[in-house]
């Protein structure tokens, strides 16, 4: 039985006047790595925000674990790395072990410290991506495809059952690439996380993810992955060539 | 014991001083980082308007400056909404009523006097026991605040998308804090002057992110340096009978380029 834990009705966002998203439905199951595709423009990031509420969607209901997500309060559940997550301020005097330590903040409590419990989950989380041994160093002076694996840290520590990721592989050199699947193939599989992606990565597309949801024109449509490249929509999606690019192998 | 501290002045001086030497970067360094810097010569001249509003009114000036720059404060979060695009345009629309504001006001009081010079560029002469009440009552409320919000103030500063989706409550937060810095304006003009308290707020940041390792380190490095810039302000104010503000952030300029010396010196 299909378990849904995430699940998105009817859901409408426009920016002024301009519709960007028209009434879309969508459901996540548990165990799921979907990944978002569509033309540049489309709305996938705008789609992924208004879904986690960050931007304020016009009309339409998101349910989290079965709660209506205005009565949602485990955010910690969740874990979302935005666009460009690693563009921020390269001058911001924080430790790895700092800014992987800020998403425990619901763990925490109010005015409380970061106590020896709640270290030994960061260690884990840097574990995981294997950055253990920079977790002293000062975030600006990683490298891209460094902070990235940070910032992934930063998602798990707060051991969230769904992750959303906003093209995390843009900007990343081939090998960071290569092990960032690696790392999610573990997530998903291993651990039983459910993971949604937007991304260009073709390749991806059609060797990492069990299902696709394209969006074009404010629509979306889902696909298992195993059908998606005979499917019309994905082709004009791209304007045709890449998707045929992805499929030829 | 010192022989400055003989004098029941200095003694209030110092008191405020130091308090002033800890509040300001606690402050300074989420304001440094969420690149606010405009936004402590903002409140600073709506805090002036409220002086001005003091000596007119005939009302203690401390309390005039603290509800203008509450206001001017809530007023920025205001306007941000209509200008979100163009956030920096809030603060100067409000920078430019103040200062509007406090032009007038001072004409009016004819308030161009000792008294106003004293709240321009600091005063160690001037601090009322009345004065050292308020900034206490005032520090405490911050410090508490910093201390009981460090989490969520840090996590709004480096990511406030993030934060915001962890659960902080950033809109209520971003408006608080920015309170929080009027009241912190209004605890520093006293000592530092209004026409540098946001030069208090930014230096010692800036010089302890030249060389700090993490984001604790950076404001115990800032807390320092501002402790350092204060008390040897306030001794060369003393002795050399200049106005404390400008001492202060020249002491707190220079630890600045010795910092950046030190770097380029012994770190490449
Ligand atoms: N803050 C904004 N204000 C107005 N329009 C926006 C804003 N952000 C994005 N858009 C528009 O919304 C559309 C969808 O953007 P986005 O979700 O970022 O697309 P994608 O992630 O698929 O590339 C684009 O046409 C973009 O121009
Ligand atoms: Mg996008």
């Amino acid at each position: 039985m299909k378990d849904i834990i995430f699940s998105v009705k009817d859901l409408t966002f426009s920016y002024g006047n301009s519709f960007i998203l028209n009434n879309i439905s969508l459901d996540i199951n548990r165990g799921d790595f979907m990944g978002i595709v569509g033309p540049n423009g489309s709305g996938k990031s705008t789609f992924v925000k208004a879904c986690l509420g960050l931007v304020k969607r016009q009309s339409g209901t998101v349910t989290i674990f079965g709660k209506d997500s205005g009565r949602f309060k485990q955010w910690g559940l969740l874990a979302y790395i935005p666009q460009k997550a690693t563009s921020f301020n390269q001058g911001f005097p924080a430790t790895v072990e700092e800014v992987v330590a800020a998403n425990l903040y619901q763990h925490i409590g109010l005015g409380k410290r970061l106590g020896s419990l709640h270290r030994d989950k960061v260690e884990a989380a840097l574990e995981i991506v294997g950055m253990t041994d920079y977790k002293e160093r000062l975030i600006g002076k990683l490298s891209g495809g460094q902070q990235q694996r940070v910032f992934i840290a930063k998602a798990l520590v707060s051991e969230p059952e769904i992750m959303f990721m906003d093209e995390p592989t843009v900007g990343i050199d081939y090998k960071s690439e290569e092990s960032f699947y690696e790392l999610m193939e573990y997530l998903n599989k291993e651990k039983k996380m459910t993971l949604v992606m937007v991304t260009h990565d073709t390749g991806a597309i059609s060797t990492k993810v069990n299902r696709i949801a394209c969006i074009t024109d404010g629509k979306l449509h889902v696909h298992d992955a195993d059908s998606c490249c005979s499917n019309d929509i994905c082709f004009d999606a791209y304007g045709d060539s890449k998707m045929k690019l992805a499929h030829k192998h | 014991m010192l022989e400055v501290l003989k004098y029941s002045f200095m003694q209030r001086a110092f008191a405020a001083g130091l308090l002033v030497a800890l509040i300001c970067p606690l402050i300074g360094v989420f304001i440094v980082l969420r690149r606010m810097s405009m936004i402590g010569d903002t409140l600073s001249h709506a805090s002036l308007a409220g002086i001005a509003a003091g000596m007119l009114g005939k009302f203690y000036p401390l309390w005039g400056a603290l509800i203008f720059s509450i206001a001017a404060a809530i007023g920025i979060e205001k306007l941000r909404k209509d200008f979100s695009q163009f956030a920096e345009l809030s603060i100067s629309i409000v920078l430019s009523a103040s200062i509007g504001l406090a032009v007038v006001l001072i004409s009016l009081a004819k308030s161009f006097n000792a008294d106003l010079m004293g709240y321009l560029f600091g005063s160690i002469i001037a601090v009322t026991a009345q004065d050292v009440l308020m900034i206490s009552i005032l520090g405490l409320i911050i410090i508490a605040s910093i201390t009981l919000l460090y989490k969520e103030f840090f996590y709004i500063a480096f990511d406030e998308e993030g934060a915001e989706l962890a659960g902080i409550p950033v809109a209520k937060l971003n408006i608080y804090f920015t309170v929080l810095t009027a009241m912190t304006i209004v605890v520093s003009m006293r000592i530092v002057g209004i026409l540098m308290v946001s030069s208090l707020l930014v230096i010692p940041v800036a010089s302890s992110m030249q060389i700090s390792k993490s984001f604790k380190n950076t404001i115990v490095l800032s807390v320092l340096f501002a402790l350092s810039s204060v008390l040897i302000g306030l001794f060369t104010s003393f002795y050399l009978d200049l106005a404390p503000g400008g001492t202060i952030v020249l002491v707190s300029v220079a630890i600045l380029l010795l910092v950046i010396a030190y770097k380029r010196l012994f770190r490449k």
